[in-house]
């Protein structure tokens, strides 16, 4: 049906230039604010001062900037592509795994056995690692598969996929089986991956104590630094020519195959991009958060990420950051105060904002903004 | 239940005050070394002592107390002599009995040895039975073959006798061995299969000629407890089939044929189970008495309650989304959230227990190694009524003719005076609340809780999509084979691993035929 009667596209005609001048101030004042205010405030500020922002502030910032990473490739997928994913808490979770398998080789025999394997390994009675662990101990490689594996995966499944022209509500439900397959393999203890329980427990990375106030700051940073770069980049994929096509093939595939184009390549390309962002951001979470486990990958934690960006407005590059700090901070204030009700919002915000702001927030604001104009 | 049971027989075998052991025998019996008791026991119970039976029921209930030579089974606080069965005051040092496991497992092997010879056949049954969990030893011998002599029913005949040869197979004798192993072979017990293993061993059975017999006879009872899993594989299959279609069978008119993403269809699942839940306790505090026709009286109630929900969705949200299958999605997982945590807030975050009403628990025994419970075998007798009263609904009454109309073609159903909106609530509803009959069936074979709908969501969709949209012969064929291939797999690879290959298989199957098992043909399957 979409197919031959278009819906109106969601978002705005984009500007030519990709980012302007106004644009590229808002980037500089983002790497300002992470990297200058957010450590001067945690780091220098003495803890009394009002000004002060805590450690707990700066592992949930953090956190929400991974989220915030995750909710941007997201967006790239469904919100400029039409193609809505209830997979991609697979492809965290994995770059999470892969950056907690060094975590755990960094433990050393500081665990709780004190034996060179991680403390599941020793429970399970394995007298050596199985082969997926041989090069786990050289970060480069393991920094490697944060990319490679959630990309790779992403590349098979895509291919398939695209192939047989599965799209829309099909797509997203075999992305949910597949979540959930994975889910039930990292589960059990023979796949090696700790099981239940996960990875927790890290001492260090690259030899360097994990939870002192440096380290912390440091990964905030970089994470800052990595969403930062994902917009910009982002920016420039949705303005490039490749873009154009990408929301064309929302707003109807099959013209945009009849005008020569194979949409496969295409649906293919930005869906790998979109998994390996959120890989990156799974093994940016892994070191602040402290622990991995399946529990990333059930599909409520995939499908929330896509809550994230129709929240703060898909088709639209800010709207998932501001709708992954919108949700995620509400989630962490409500969690806190008054647990019972959390889902409650969380339900209601799905509800509501699928039936009343098509466009979420960012939507919401420009058309406020719009109308004081006029 | 059991117990209750066999305790009753016992009262109408042994009438009240008939009790004539000797007071030696209660003593002995009662008091003194583990084994003396046990040699006691055994020699009172070949002799076929009278009012044994309410001896040893009364040791196996803790009611013995011993007091110097005197032995009184006390119940209800009044004492009496347990030789003669005359009243007698307790004395103030009687001490209680006390039985260690060996003493109450010789104790409820002659409980179950006397029943043998009750005039009642199906005490008798019950004691065949309660024997064949116990490790019989020689001593027990002349009790079994004195039973055998006076059985009548030839099935409790041929079990006394394969009970009188799983001693005799390890008789010195060569012919009684021999004369065992044929008898055993006849057998298809798993418990027999490892005694002849027993038996096999090097250094057990020394004789050529036995060893053969035992062989053979051990093959023959390996191939009958294999065609009692296979048997077993393919009902379990076939019994997560008719869950997955019932499961299914609502999704498959939402989905399959309204094209609605409903992901609270679990949670629609979710509340037939808890309106079974309701309308147990509400039995149980106000209709004792019928408690086991409660389950009669919820399956309309789990169908209503979430055929309101489903109507009230689809009233509310569902309706302002249609043609936005991505948006429908995200809403619908939305109420779902709220739907869960609203039955935590009602419940509890724990499971409820929901019990089986008498007439559906237990089951019938095909296989020495086979039951099948009827609580199993009722849900797929219900999954197939559902599933032909749903085809009659959708195939052959106005509401299924409007349905269809509007399914098919939309403005052309309201042109013809369909109130086509009337009719999406109606539909909607009726999906609904056959996921609240899946709920209501659900409950009775596993926990009730607010996860519930959750684990059913993506199985349901997928058998949806693997059947083929729009077709409920697709659905059914979908659902049982699926339940057949889980099941078989499961045998094979573990419950984790057949679950997983099944999700691949489907990807993969998906990729091969996009539109499932039976694709629609003409334009609408373009959709």
């Amino acid at each position: 049906m979409s197919a031959v009667l278009p819906t109106a596209a969601a978002a705005p005609v984009a500007p030519t230039r990709f980012l302007s001048l106004k644009h590229w101030f808002g980037v500089f004042a983002a790497l300002v604010a992470v990297l200058v205010v957010a450590p001067v405030l945690n780091l220098v500020v003495p803890e009394g001062s009002v000004f002060h922002m805590s450690d707990f502030a700066v592992g949930l910032v953090g956190k929400i900037m991974c989220y915030a990473i995750c909710a941007l490739a997201m967006d790239l997928i469904w919100g400029y592509t039409g193609i809505l994913s209830l997979g991609h808490g697979v492809f965290f979770a994995l770059g999470g795994y892969a950056m907690g398998m060094y975590l755990m080789r960094q433990i050393g025999t500081d665990g709780q056995y004190r034996s060179e394997m991680p403390d599941f390994m020793v429970f399970l009675n394995w007298k050596e690692f199985p082969w997926h662990w041989s090069l786990s101990d050289s970060f480069v490689f393991q920094a490697l598969m944060v990319v490679l594996v959630p990309g790779l995966l992403a590349f098979v499944f895509g291919f398939f996929a695209f192939r047989s022209r599965i799209k829309g509500v099909y797509f997203s439900i075999i992305t949910q089986a597949m979540t959930f397959a994975a889910m039930l393999l990292f589960f059990r203890n023979e796949t090696g991956f700790g099981g239940n329980n996960g990875f927790t427990d890290f001492k260090r990375i690259l030899g360097v104590p994990i939870a002192t106030p440096d380290m912390r700051m440091f990964l905030f940073v970089l994470t800052g630094c990595t969403l930062i770069g994902f917009f910009v980049l982002a920016r420039w994929l949705v303005n490039s020519k490749f873009g154009r096509v990408l929301q064309a093939i929302r707003d109807a595939e099959s013209r945009v195959m009849f005008t020569g184009y194979d949409p496969i390549r295409y649906k293919l390309t930005i869906w790998v991009i979109s998994a390996v962002m959120c890989g990156i951001a799974g093994a940016l979470y892994v070191p602040q958060v402290g622990i991995i486990n399946p529990s990333e990958m059930s599909p409520a934690a995939s499908i929330e990420m896509a809550i994230w960006a129709a929240v703060g407005g898909r088709g639209t590059l800010i709207g998932p950051i501001v709708g992954a700090f919108f949700v995620n901070g509400g989630k962490s204030l409500f969690t806190q105060y008054f647990p019972e009700f959390w889902l409650y919002v969380l339900g209601a915000l799905f509800i509501a904002v699928t039936l009343f702001l098509p466009n979420g927030i960012v939507g919401l604001l420009r058309r406020a903004k719009k109308e004081t104009r006029a | 239940m059991l117990r209750r049971f066999v305790l009753c027989c016992l009262l109408l075998c042994a009438p009240f005050g008939a009790l004539a052991l000797t007071p030696e025998q209660a003593k002995a019996i009662a008091d003194g070394d583990s084994d003396e008791r046990i040699a006691a026991l055994t020699a009172a119970a070949a002799e076929g002592a009278p009012g044994l039976a309410e001896f040893v029921q009364a040791l196996l209930d803790d009611a013995v107390k011993v007091a110097g030579d005197k032995v009184y089974i006390v119940r209800d606080d009044k004492a009496v002599d347990a030789a003669t069965g005359a009243p007698a005051t307790l004395p103030a040092e009687a001490e209680d009995v006390v039985n260690n496991n060996r003493v109450r497992g010789a104790l409820n092997a002659a409980r179950a040895s006397l029943q043998l010879f009750s005039p009642d056949v199906v005490a008798r049954r019950a004691g065949v039975t309660e024997l064949q969990k116990e490790s019989l030893e020689e001593a027990q011998l002349p009790l079994i073959e004195k039973a055998y002599a006076a059985e009548t029913d030839a099935a409790l005949k041929a079990a006394l006798e394969r009970m009188r040869a799983t001693i005799l197979v390890s008789s010195p004798d060569k012919a009684k061995r021999l004369a065992a192993v044929e008898a055993l072979a006849g057998s298809g017990q798993s418990t027999v299969a490892s005694l002849i293993q027993e038996r096999l061993a090097p250094d057990a059975e020394t004789d050529p000629e036995v060893r053969a017999k035992l062989g053979m006879a051990l093959d023959g009872i390996r191939a009958k407890l294999a065609w009692g899993e296979r048997a077993g594989v393919v009902f379990t299959g076939i019994s997560l089939g008719s869950i997955l279609l019932l499961a299914a069978l609502g999704l498959a008119i939402t989905y399959g044929l309204m094209g609605v993403i409903n992901m609270a269809h679990g949670e629609l699942i979710m509340i037939g189970a808890y309106a079974t839940y309701v309308v147990q306790n509400v039995f149980k505090a106000y209709l004792p008495g019928i408690f086991d026709l409660y389950i009669l009286a919820a399956i309309p109630l789990a169908f209503l309650a979430a055929a309101l929900v489903g109507a009230a969705m689809e009233r509310s949200v569902i309706r302002w989304l249609y043609g936005r299958p991505l948006e429908t999605l995200l809403a619908t997982w939305g109420i779902s959230l709220v739907l869960m945590q609203g039955v935590r807030t009602l419940f509890g975050a724990q499971n409820v227990p929901v019990e089986n009403p008498a007439w559906l628990s237990g089951g019938v025994q095909v296989f020495s190694n086979l039951t099948l419970p009827f609580n199993r075998i009722a849900i797929i007798v219900f999954a197939a009524l559902v599933l032909g009263g749903l085809a009659y609904l959708v195939a052959r009454t106005r509401l299924g003719l409007f349905v269809r109309g509007v399914t098919q073609n939309r403005r052309m159903a309201a042109c013809v005076g369909v109130n086509t909106a009337k009719v999406d609530t109606y539909a909607f509803a009726l999906g609904s609340g056959i996921a609240g009959l899946a709920g209501c069936a659900l409950s009775q074979v596993g926990n009730v809780g607010p996860d519930l709908g959750q684990s059913y969501i993506v199985d349901s969709f997928l058998v949806v999509v693997l059947g083929g949209v729009g077709q409920l012969a697709g659905t059914v064929y979908a659902a049982l084979g699926l339940g057949v291939l889980n099941k078989l797999l499961e045998g094979w690879a573990g419950a984790v691993l057949a679950k997983i290959m099944v999700l691949v298989f489907i990807v993969i199957f998906i990729q091969k035929r996009p539109q499932g098992i039976f694709a629609m043909k003409g334009r609408s399957a373009e959709a």
